[in-house]
């Protein structure tokens, strides 16, 4: 049942490279948790947990062949979408909590499931579709309600985040197998009323607040524009070599908000300066490149399709996270792959580097 | 590849922003950062004591706790006003009015909003913390006086330093909300009592709530300052004044170091520090005595016949009469068509210059004084320090009037009367002195013309009480004047308080033999008098004296507003003091605390003083009898009394 190609294949670099930035990220919890008066297990140590159940997962998603997931796609987008349904039905019986579903002694958040699985079931259908001069308008009625039905409830849960994530991973999935330029064009043309419907209609005021606080976070530096302007002094005031571990103000003082989750990254910045960031923003390209690269490498289409799927959903975590820990976008809630504290992303974003692992080392089964 | 190409380029936007954040714009970032974690605490350094000539404290600091608030950590401005006020009993919008003022400072800089809290209040205030952020209460040494209002307008008050003073050039270093002496010795004293102000470096959290202490910076405690003052001299001549508005001051003559500094009423002067209450501060203005002003210093009065030891001076010297140059006084002088009163119209009769000085008779200094001419009493006055501030090292100290014919073209553009002089050489008309300056005059007198520089410190002692600085005896003048004519002069003042007639006998001690001159000073003119006067109208009372008559030591001088007359009025607060300064001297015995066993009329102390020499012929042990009627107190005024 082994193969012994798998092991000799066995893709070192991706494994390597995703353990060093996990390493990383808990360095980093443990300096950005270092000033909390913490109950039970530090952070830093609850970390090392997810860490090692995410690899756990991540190696399990390495064993099975990538291909049994072609057969499963749909039926695992049919499960997450009830969830979703599910989630509202019972977000409203159950005050509010509505990202969740509490099942006993647990709880799944469905809206996480859904980044992979979309990936799955975009790969599952265009991997039998052939486009020459790219999709036109028609084509892409079926894909875009695929898309756009799980990301609506996702939004209206409200994750105003991961509905994004998960609109701009199946996004760069569909400009991966190619859009023609006059569908696109009217893509934009209609999304322009379809930004202001759902501007006025349908985000919540504090949606909304965000992103007045982006354009000016002065405007309430003290409420939602806070966020965004002691992450940039935590950054800025770490100039190029940074203050030290351990010695970044900032944070050390907690001026920041969820600085070991979704700001976790203005921590480092903090404390290693730019150059700190120019070797973690080359880790992370590494990664991303990584990724395309095995996309690239791979021979079946559904793999490939796979491979973008995943290091576009890594790619759009990276760049929202740090584009919003440095003031480029506004706050939404996205925590940075392998360095945020956190399960629930740990898990994805391990899932994800499974399904790279899995194409990966296979990559001469066909 | 496309898509690497654009993760490139998102890459590349991320990297350029990191770049624009940590290396272009890092300075102000970092400032930011700053700002934003440090904060500077002040801690106001404890003000040095004051104390007197003996070491007995005046002035010292007590703790205290004041309400502060810090603007920046504050969440719901008028919830916590709202909460403030009904929990310190302060009103909203003084409040308010605080915050506002406060606005341009650093948002972090606490705003003292309530001071000298209760203990009761700081309780509460403790309990219910939590409904107060942003709210610190700070504990600070605030003004302790020892002996209540005691010296009030001499030692003055401290308050919160006001936005004038902020901006002076002398007050640079000072911080908003600091106190600051506003008046009398604190206020001039100000920059050596006031110390070294301290302040902690403290780390914050995002909330505003203290982490550590990153540096601390001892405040030094200001050094204290000795005054000449004698404790029980000031209480004998604040006691002697009682209720009635006045000022007395008295002097060593020897070193010109200031026993007693008197002005009454006084104020309580831990009122100026903390909130005053706007009924105590209306009651303060509308008192007709004044309580806010400091009369020794500023209060200008015509000196009445005090004055008419300058024209007799100025007599002598000039040669114009000598001992036994003789007027007689019918009750009045013609001067052309007009009538100058004596304050007796029965007239005193033949008059020589003792008897001229000890029953005050004004007939005979008219004369005198037009035959001297105003600029010729002037030049003496002048010699004799008055005229122009003594000081004494107070601020704002006022230089009175001795109007020369110069003087009255400058101010009135007219030209001098000659009857005008006739007014100048009793001590009235344009002549305005403070009791300050009479006294210094009193001393030159006694000292045989020698000035020295009054003054109130004695020495200047760090913390530790080692002395920083001394303040020795300083001859600012020597009059010039003939020790004949002193002797002259002196011998007819000794009969003011001890011979018969004598004007100033209610100054009299059994053991000690004091030389003195009454006044009394018209508030109004007399042509306007009505048999008995409003008070606000009445001649205030004047008396200068100093002690022992052969070898003098103290020198002083008494305004009673309103007193009426200087013998009655002026002349027993002088005994007073002069009385408690030579019991603390030792000179006279202090009175045994009274037993009932005690015969009414036993004098402690009797019998047991120096022998002294008498001067003349009288007997200076002589006990008060003969005293003239007009120093009695209670008789009523002649009509035509011009002056005493």
């Amino acid at each position: 049942m082994f193969d012994r190609r798998l092991f000799t294949n066995f893709d070192w670099t991706l494994l390597v490279l995703v353990l060093v930035i996990c390493g990383a990220g808990v360095v980093n919890i443990y300096s950005a948790s270092h000033s909390y008066r913490e109950i039970g297990t530090p952070f830093f140590v609850k970390q090392i947990y997810w860490i090692s159940a995410g690899f756990g997962l991540c190696l399990t998603m390495c064993s099975l062949d990538y291909h049994m997931l072609e057969d499963f796609a749909y039926w695992l987008y049919g499960g997450v979408l009830g969830l979703l349904l599910l989630v509202l039905v019972a977000g409203k019986t159950s005050m509010g909590a509505t990202r969740w579903i509490h099942l006993g002694f647990f709880s799944i958040q469905p809206s996480e499931p859904m980044k992979i699985v979309i990936i799955m079931t975009f790969a599952r259908f265009f991997s039998r579709q052939q486009v020459f001069k790219g999709l036109g308008l028609k084509d892409l009625a079926l894909p875009l309600a695929i898309l756009g039905v799980p990301a609506l409830l996702i939004m209206k849960q409200p994750d105003l985040g991961t509905a994004m994530l998960v609109s701009l991973i199946g996004g760069t999935m569909l400009l991966y197998v190619g859009v023609r330029w006059s569908a696109l064009g009217s893509l934009v043309a209609a999304a322009v009323p379809l930004f202001w419907v759902g501007w006025h209609y349908y985000l919540h005021d504090y949606q909304k607040d965000r992103v007045y606080n982006f354009l000016n976070p002065d405007l309430d530096p003290q409420g939602s524009g806070y966020h965004i302007i002691q992450s940039k002094i935590a950054v800025g005031s770490g100039a190029t070599f940074g203050k030290g571990y351990l010695h970044g103000t900032q944070s050390q003082l907690r001026f920041l908000p969820e600085q070991h989750t979704d700001f976790a990254f203005s921590v480092f910045a903090e404390e290693w300066g730019f150059v700190g960031c120019l070797v973690m923003l080359l880790l992370y390209l590494f990664l991303v490149l990584w990724g395309l690269g095995i996309a690239k490498r791979c021979n079946d289409r559904f793999g490939s399709l796979m491979a973008v799927g995943v290091s576009a959903m890594l790619f759009w975590h990276i760049v929202i996270n740090m584009g919003m820990v440095i003031g480029l976008f506004p706050v939404v809630g996205v925590p940075l792959p392998f360095f945020s504290y956190g399960g629930t992303s740990m898990v994805t974003s391990m899932v994800g580097v499974g399904i790279l692992l899995n194409i990966s080392m296979r990559r001469f089964m066909f | 590849m496309w898509l690497s190409m654009g993760a490139f380029f998102m890459f590349f936007l991320l990297l350029a922003r990191l770049w624009y954040l940590q290396v272009i714009a890092t300075a102000d970032l970092q400032n930011q950062s700053e700002n934003n974690r440090l904060r500077f605490v002040p801690v106001a350094a404890p003000r040095g004591a004051i104390l007197d000539r003996n070491g007995k404290v005046l002035v010292s600091n007590t703790p205290s706790f004041s309400v502060a608030v810090i603007p920046k950590d504050v969440k719901d401005k008028v919830q916590l006003v709202g909460n403030l006020s009904r929990y310190l009993g302060v009103d909203e919008q003084e409040i308010l009015d605080k915050w506002r003022k406060s606005e341009g400072r650093a948002k972090y800089y606490p705003l003292v909003v309530a001071s000298n809290i209760t203990r009761d209040q700081l309780e509460f205030l403790e309990e219910n913390r939590l409904a107060l952020s942003g709210v610190n209460i700070e504990m600070k040494p605030v003004r302790a006086y020892a002996n209540g209002l005691l010296a009030s307008h001499l030692l003055g008050y401290i308050g919160e330093i006001s936005e004038d003073e902020l901006t002076n050039e002398n007050f640079k270093e000072y911080n908003p909300g600091d106190y600051i002496g506003k008046s009398g010795i604190e206020r001039a004293w100000e920059r050596s009592l006031h110390g070294v102000d301290g302040g902690r470096q403290i780390e914050v959290d995002a909330r505003g709530r203290f982490l550590r202490t990153v540096e601390e910076t001892n405040s030094a405690v200001g050094n204290s300052i000795v005054l000449t003052l004698d404790l029980d001299v000031q209480k004998a001549a604040e006691e002697a004044l009682g209720e009635s508005a006045g000022a007395a001051v008295a002097m060593d003559v020897r070193t010109g170091e200031i026993l007693a500094f008197a002005s009454t009423p006084g104020y309580d002067p831990t009122l100026f520090a903390g909130r005053m209450p706007k009924d105590k501060w209306k009651e303060y203005l509308e008192d007709k005595r004044r309580p806010l002003e400091n009369k020794a210093l500023k209060g200008l009065y015509p000196p009445g016949s005090t004055f008419k030891i300058v024209t007799a001076i100025a007599g002598l010297e000039e040669g114009l009469i000598d001992e036994h140059s003789a007027v007689s006084c019918p009750g009045y002088y013609k001067f052309g068509n007009a009538t100058f009163r004596c304050w007796d119209k029965r007239g005193h009769g033949h008059v020589e210059l003792r008897k001229a000085l000890r029953e005050s008779c004004d007939v005979y200094f008219y004369k005198l004084a037009e035959r001297l001419g105003v600029d010729r009493i002037a030049k003496y006055a002048k010699l004799l320090g008055l005229g122009a501030p003594v000081g004494v090292g107070l601020e704002k100290e006022k230089s009175g009037v001795i109007p020369t014919q110069e003087w009255k073209l400058k101010r009135y553009g007219k030209k001098w009367f000659q009857g005008e002089t006739l007014s100048v050489g009793i001590g009235q008309g344009y002549v305005l002195t403070t009791p300050l300056q009479l006294m210094s005059m009193m001393s030159a007198v006694a000292a045989d013309g020698v000035r020295y520089q009054p003054h109130l410190v004695k020495r200047i002692v760090d913390s530790e009480g080692k002395a920083l600085q001394e303040f020795a005896p300083k001859v600012v003048g020597q009059s010039g004047i003939k020790p004949q004519n002193l002797r002259l002069v002196k011998e007819g003042l000794w009969a003011v308080v001890n011979e018969a007639h004598g004007t100033g006998a209610m100054a009299r001690l059994a053991e000690v033999q004091v030389a003195g001159k009454t006044g009394s000073a018209q508030v109004v003119k007399q042509k306007t008098r009505g048999g008995s006067l409003a008070y606000e109208f009445r001649d205030h009372a004047l008396f200068v004296a100093f002690a022992p008559y052969q070898n003098p030591e103290i020198a002083v001088s008494v305004v009673v507003e309103h007193g009426e007359h200087g013998g009655s009025a002026a002349a027993p607060v002088a005994g007073k003091i002069l009385r408690a300064y030579f019991e603390s001297k030792g000179v006279i015995k202090k009175p045994v605390p009274k037993r009932s066993t005690v015969p009414e009329g036993e004098q402690p102390g009797e019998g047991d003083q120096p022998a002294l020499e008498k001067p003349g012929s009288v007997d200076a042990k002589a006990p008060a009898i003969n005293v003239p009627k007009e120093a009695l107190p209670g008789r009523s005024v002649p009509v035509v009394k011009a002056d005493q």
